[in-house]
């Protein structure tokens, strides 16, 4: 045995991890967090934190039993607690904000092979699955700082339901009733535009979801302003149609999955009974991903043909 | 005369350049007492030794040869007395002999004189003599790329001075210090295979380069200078070409078959050189660089000369250091044994400390596309691995793995660290090797 190392070229190697990843989109995710909690209360913290732990806990679990190595490491199920949280309304009992967490990691998640593997997002998989089985829980709104006058859990309609009406700069900073992570636009984007100076997403792709659905709208004479403003679809856009495993690897494919889910999302809240789309839209999308991603590989240098990146 | 910006270029990864001995003249490495001189340095046959132990041969004095058209004549780089012949394994695994040489005091000169050169044939034959190789890759013998058989449709020579590996200023240094043989060099070969147009790319943190020989070359040269960006491979040898003249070579032809040729500028000067004083290739410019060695240098350094004795020079401490490079970071290859000789196409030596020497453990691939985003060959290298892992010939085949040329930028960028590029080398071997066995099949 000599003491020399010696492995295969490169020997300098870039500082990216996939923890390093992981943390840039948490912290990302903490403004809108921060406007959460400061319009829904110490309870949306609350759910937040009940579902970080059960993601952690279920990753951690489920890698244990079938014997794989443990994988908290790389900060991945902190994220999936998180985005799920934040697609629940704050006043969920939190039993079901947890069984929302186990289902995320071990059924969408970690069955199909773990981070990079699954093909539907796992928090927007939780959350319809949540809202088919308790759909009651998951359309029980609170008023903003009712939390101030203890009138919490007094239901009003989203935004959505009425969505020409809606003030645009309430829905901009977040003064709506909604979803955790989902009342503030100005919160997301701002986290989107971290994440695009970190260069963890190209921002291409939430601005072609959100472009479509401002262009479709319009057309359509809705509100596109307000459209692109209200429910999940900023957090949509920029935290889920982004997300690697179940997203295309091209650039193409990319925003060819944007622009499909910007399609759907405006059908679902234009001409579909429920007044949301942007879960649906998404989750529809992963479904085909794999047939986007055979359609828009990258074109070899000097292979012939069109040549595209 | 101007130097303009390349307008499109491929695609890279942003490494660190680490470029501290850009300042660093060049100093002559003392002789060592002993060296050992390969007989393969080039791609092609390796040489049958001319001289037998015992035999004093003298600096410049040819000392193996191959009749072979692909093989490049070897020369002693130190006079001395052959202390024996040995066999010898290059660091890609190839065997051939090796001459090892008892330096003297005396160190005598052959009697080498300027070759006189009228026509094209004397001009290959000269290139030949003079033990030239592709100095800046894997030693493909220069006659024969001079010597391709349609040169008449080839127009434009590139000269590769991109020098895009992190710490090597090697040929930056050679640009400075050699600039009037770069130019005549470049003379030579546009005279000789009738070129009509020259590129030289080089990467925009070497401003100065430019200006020299922007400055160095007249306006009847025809001589553009080309300012790259400093991103990782644009020294590859299509990365080059096409940045500085925008041709895309197709796969599985040659740059001359797209009417360039390549050629690294620090061939260039090395032919330069040889047309005005005969003196054969016996010296390398290397650069010692890298987190273990406290003084960076460029340094002159003999062909055979042992690594071990460069380190010496550069007090590099063996205790400390934990692997050696011949060659830059991204494609340097890693030494087991730092005995090794400094052959032709050795342009630098690099020593990483203990703690930078490991490689961090891999991780599942996330799927974050940044491999593809970097690949200059456009490859999907996160695919390729898949495919290689599940030996899916025609998957591979597919992809092209063929067009990967081992950058490493994938490898470099990828966030779960999987070793990417050595995949890619792993699926071509075992792509060659499954055709080998149909071809015998057959
Ligand atoms: S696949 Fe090959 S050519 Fe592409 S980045 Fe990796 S090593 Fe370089
Ligand atoms: S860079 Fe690494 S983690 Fe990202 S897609 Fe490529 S192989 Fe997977």
């Amino acid at each position: 045995m000599s003491k020399w190392t010696v492995s295969p070229s490169p020997h300098m190697l870039s500082s990216n991890s996939t923890s390093n990843i992981m943390f840039d989109v948490i912290v990302a995710l903490f403004p809108a967090l921060l406007v959460g909690i400061y319009v829904f209360g110490p309870r949306a913290l609350i759910v937040t934190l009940v579902c970080v732990a059960a993601c952690m806990l279920s990753e951690f679990v489920i890698r244990k039993l079938m014997k794989r190595d443990n994988t908290l490491g790389d900060f991945s199920a902190i994220v999936t607690g998180i985005l799920l949280a934040f697609n629940l309304p704050p006043q969920i009992p939190l039993w079901v904000a947890a069984l929302g967490s186990v289902f995320a990691i071990v059924v969408v998640k970690q069955l199909f092979g773990g981070i990079g593997q699954n093909f539907a997002n796992p928090a927007i998989t939780a959350r319809i699955f949540l809202f088919v089985s308790f759909s009651t829980y998951m359309t029980t709104w609170t008023v903003p700082f009712g939390y101030q006058h203890m009138a919490d859990a007094v239901a009003s309609a989203t935004p959505l339901v009425d969505i020409a009406s809606a003030n645009t700069l309430d829905l901009f900073l977040g003064n709506v009733s909604g979803c955790i992570g989902e009342v503030s636009a100005a919160a997301l984007l701002l986290g989107g535009i971290y994440l695009s100076i970190r260069r963890v997403i190209n921002p291409l792709v939430p601005l072609t979801f959100i472009g479509t659905v401002f262009v479709f709208t319009w057309v359509l004479g809705e509100n596109p302003v307000n459209h692109i403003f209200a429910g999940g679809l900023m957090l949509g856009a920029i935290f889920m149609a982004t997300d690697y495993s179940t997203t295309p690897a091209t650039l193409r494919g990319k925003l060819i999955f944007a622009f499909g889910c910007g399609v759907i999302t405006t059908l679902i809240r234009v001409f579909g009974s429920y007044p949301e789309g942007v879960s649906f839209a998404i989750l529809l999308m992963n479904l085909i991903t794999p047939l986007i991603d055979r359609c828009t590989q990258t074109k070899p240098f000097g292979a012939g043909g069109k040549q595209h990146v | 005369m101007a130097i303009i910006k390349s307008r499109k270029c491929l695609a890279g990864a942003h490494v660190a350049h680490h470029k501290n001995t850009t300042e660093k003249e060049t100093k002559q490495l003392p002789l060592s007492k002993k060296v050992t001189i390969p007989l393969l340095q080039h791609m092609g046959a390796p040489c049958e030794p001319l001289v037998k132990k015992g035999d004093h041969v003298c600096t410049g004095q040819k000392i193996g040869d191959n009749s072979a058209f692909f093989s490049v004549p070897v020369h002693a780089s130190c006079s001395g007395v052959v202390e024996d012949i040995v066999s010898f394994t290059n660091i890609v695994g190839a065997t051939c002999k090796a001459v090892v040489l008892a330096v003297d005091e005396e160190q005598q000169q052959a009697p080498v004189s300027r070759p006189v050169i009228e026509t094209r044939e004397q001009f290959l034959d000269a290139v030949r003599e003079s033990g030239l190789v592709g100095l800046g890759g894997a030693g493909f013998p220069a006659h024969v790329k001079f010597g391709y058989r349609d040169i008449d449709k080839v127009d434009t020579l590139v000269v590769n001075a991109a020098e895009c590996e992190p710490y090597i200023t090697a040929d930056y240094r050679t640009c400075i210090e050699a600039r009037q043989d770069i130019v005549d060099g470049v003379r030579a070969i546009c005279k000789f295979l009738n070129l009509s147009r020259v590129f030289i790319g080089i990467e925009d943190n070497k401003a100065f380069a430019m200006e020299v020989l922007d400055e160095a070359f007249s306006p009847e040269d025809h001589v553009t200078v080309v300012s790259l960006p400093s991103v990782y491979p644009q020294g590859a040898e299509k990365s080059i070409i096409y940045a500085t003249t925008g041709i895309t070579v197709p796969r599985g032809k040659l740059p001359a078959d797209c009417g360039v040729i390549v050629s690294n500028v620090s061939s260039v000067a090395h032919l330069g050189r040889y047309l005005k004083t005969g003196m054969p290739l016996i010296e390398k410019r290397i650069t010692v660089d890298g987190d273990a060695v406290s003084d960076p240098q460029n340094l002159m350094v003999r062909i055979g000369t042992p690594v071990r004795d460069i380190l010496t020079y550069c007090h590099v401490s063996e205790d400390d250091c934990g692997k050696v490079l011949m060659g830059g970071p991204m494609m340097g290859s890693a030494l087991a044994d730092i005995d090794a000789p400094i052959v032709k196409n050795n342009n630098a030596v690099t020593c990483f400390l203990e703690k930078s020497s490991l490689l961090p453990k891999t991780t599942a691939c996330i799927r974050c596309s940044k491999c593809i985003g970097v690949c200059p060959m456009r490859l999907m290298p996160a695919k390729l691995e898949k495919a290689y892992d599940k030996r899916d010939a025609e998957q591979l085949e597919r992809l092209c793995v063929d067009l990967c040329i081992n950058c490493g930028c994938c490898s470099f960028v990828c966030p779960a660290k999987r070793h990417l590029a050595q995949k890619n080398q792993l699926a071509k071997a075992f792509l060659k090797e499954l055709k080998s066995k149909e071809d015998k099949k057959a």
